[in-house]
């Protein structure tokens, strides 16, 4: 009965087919534009005149100038904060890797009964609330000297970029056969000498991954910057949110920053699109 | 080679730098939370206070307030968030529109990236009470403007609908990586039992996308109680304590307060409820794989 039905519909079923293709291409169509719109509107709007930002409804087709640039790099405080943020992300990017891979690659390497344990340690940072380290950070860096030392935030963002570099690199580490670095090692070479000529390179993947994860994160972190900062290491985020004081604000120049800033961190997340969920969830999931 | 002195070795520099960036200030924030710290009178001095902190935070009705602002928000985003998720996911699952696919599969990406402050201005100009572009949808409706962000009733939903933005692509890869893991053979046997996309959504990848939505609740749930940047650029909290969440309100009584005391109590208890997310996390993700 029901396949005799199914038989005589089979043209109507087709077309069933077809509109679900058609609903499909305009569900992608209707994501592609609700995940660039934000993005697109901040950048038009970097490229309006002051009149034409503040139009009402707003204008669509307009002559666009870049002077909400040459502005936004005309002043001091944004240019700085932009160098700040670039030395403040790379520097503790680096740090992670440099201290983070050889971990990752004891936890990946050596059995022991509290591995569990230190894995879960490490891996907890990635819930640490900050305005609970924020508070002790203040009043340590007030004793020490180093509020507004960028030095101090490179330390800090630490606690997020270690456990993103152990736990991606260690992955990493784990498919490579443990029997490629006991071969060098029959060759003669250091232990030091297997981690860093053998294992190292075979797990640059990686650390590429998680290079760019850390610097994305600290790239973008606020909560800290703004409360351990003042005038001389102020990152971007914190120079983008010092806009918001006062009436008449000015938009094209605060979204040309804004685009100043976000810019460079799409360009690297789009190099490890695929790998964006491992990094997030920390592994969890891949 | 495989000596426990290498492998020390390797670790220390990581676990040295965890315990002084990450256990030091912690045990800090602990003592500061036990003692009267109050930046602004130090004629108190800074004396232990018999946990008198906790108890005023724990009997601070804004306290309450913040903590259920935050599960309000959870409430707004997630399911919003995961269904939205889930159906990109869907539609990034399917096997036609390739280059639109792609073009999706890469847009995915730009609102994770983007600086959680800047999705802030973003918001702002969005929602701005004169030429935003919330305003403008209105207006084609032919309704009055509105001050969203000036407006108790919709603060702290404009600033969920930023979040839902930023934060939809994440569901959406948690879930595109389960369908993904979804063995062949499955599909391929319930084909022969079915053929509506209903029943193998529901029998065959349902199940699969289970510990992946458990991973991204969790997580989003301890984001809330993180979340900062986003407020403090649109509303700082506002109008009044419309959209003080948890950590806006930590920091208020820390940094513009300067009651370091009582915000530690805050911070500590705020994270003991963290701990106890991330240690449910671990438990049920990591049970049997590591």
């Amino acid at each position: 009965m029901v396949k005799i039905e199914r038989n005589a519909g089979w043209p109507r079923s087709r077309l069933r087919v077809n509109l679900w293709q058609l609903l499909a291409g305009l569900g992608l169509i209707l994501t592609i534009l609700g995940l660039v719109f934000p993005f697109f509107w901040m950048v038009l709007t970097s490229l309006k005149s002051r009149a034409d930002v503040l139009a009402f409804p707003p204008v669509w087709v307009f002559e666009p100038s870049l002077d909400n640039y040459r502005e936004a790099l005309s002043r001091v405080d944004v240019v700085s904060s932009l160098l700040n943020s670039l030395f403040v992300a790379t520097t503790s990017t680096f740090l992670a890797l440099l201290v983070g891979t050889p971990a990752a690659y004891a936890l990946a390497r050596w059995e022991w009964r509290a591995k569990r344990e230190l894995m879960f340690w490490i891996i907890s940072h990635r819930f640490m609330s900050p305005i609970a380290l924020a508070l002790p950070y203040f009043l340590i860096a007030r004793t020490l000297g180093v509020l507004d030392n960028p030095w101090f935030l490179v330390a800090i963002y630490l606690t997020f970029n270690l456990p993103i570099v152990v736990w991606i690199v260690m992955d990493q580490f784990r498919i490579i056969p443990r029997e490629l670095d006991e071969a060098a090692l029959v060759d003669g070479a250091t232990p030091f000498g297997v981690f860093v000529r053998v294992a190292l390179p075979l797990a640059l993947p990686g650390v590429v991954v998680s290079g760019i994860l850390s610097f994305i994160f600290s790239w973008n972190e606020l909560l800290y910057a703004l409360l351990l900062t003042r005038d001389t290491a102020r990152t971007a985020p914190v120079a983008a949110t010092a806009f918001m004081s006062g009436y008449d604000l000015p938009w094209g120049e605060i979204m040309a920053t804004g685009t100043l800033i976000v810019l460079p961190v799409i360009v690297f997340a789009l190099f490890v699109s695929r790998h964006l969920v491992r990094g997030l969830t920390l592994g969890a999931i891949k | 080679m495989w000596s426990l002195r290498t492998r020390n070795l390797l670790l220390a520099p990581t676990i040295v730098v965890l315990l002084s960036v990450g256990l030091l200030p912690l045990l800090f924030a602990i003592n500061v939370s036990l003692r009267n710290y109050q930046l602004t009178k130090p004629s108190l001095g800074f004396g232990w206070n018999n946990f008198a902190n906790y108890s005023q935070v724990l009997t601070d009705p804004y306290f309450w307030e913040s903590l259920s602002r935050t599960f309000v928000f959870l409430i707004l985003t997630v399911p919003l968030q995961s269904i939205l998720g889930l159906s990109i996911a869907l539609l990034l699952f399917r096997k036609d529109w390739g280059l639109l696919r792609s073009v999706a599969r890469v847009a995915l990406v730009i609102p994770l990236a983007t600086t959680p402050a800047v999705v802030g201005l973003i918001g702002r100009l969005t929602f701005d009470s004169e030429f935003g572009l919330a305003n403008w949808v209105l207006y084609l409706f032919g309704t009055e403007k509105v001050a969203f962000l000036g407006d108790p009733r919709f603060a702290l939903v404009a600033i969920a609908l930023m979040d839902t933005w930023q934060w939809t692509p994440f569901f959406a890869l948690v879930f595109l990586a389960s369908l993904t893991s979804v063995p062949e053979e499955a599909i391929e046997a319930a084909k022969l039992e079915t053929d509506r996309r209903w029943d193998m959504f529901r029998f065959v990848e349902l199940p699969y996308l289970i510990p992946g939505l458990t991973a991204a609740l969790i997580l989003r749930t301890a984001d809330a109680m993180k979340l900062f940047d986003v407020i403090f650029v649109m509303t700082r909290g506002g109008p009044g304590s419309a959209t003080e969440l948890i950590s806006i309100y930590t920091q208020r009584i820390g940094f513009r307060v300067f009651d370091l005391g009582v915000a530690s109590a805050m911070a500590i208890l705020s994270l003991v409820l963290t701990i106890l997310l991330a240690r449910l996390y671990i438990r049920l993700l990591y049970r049997d794989s590591v």
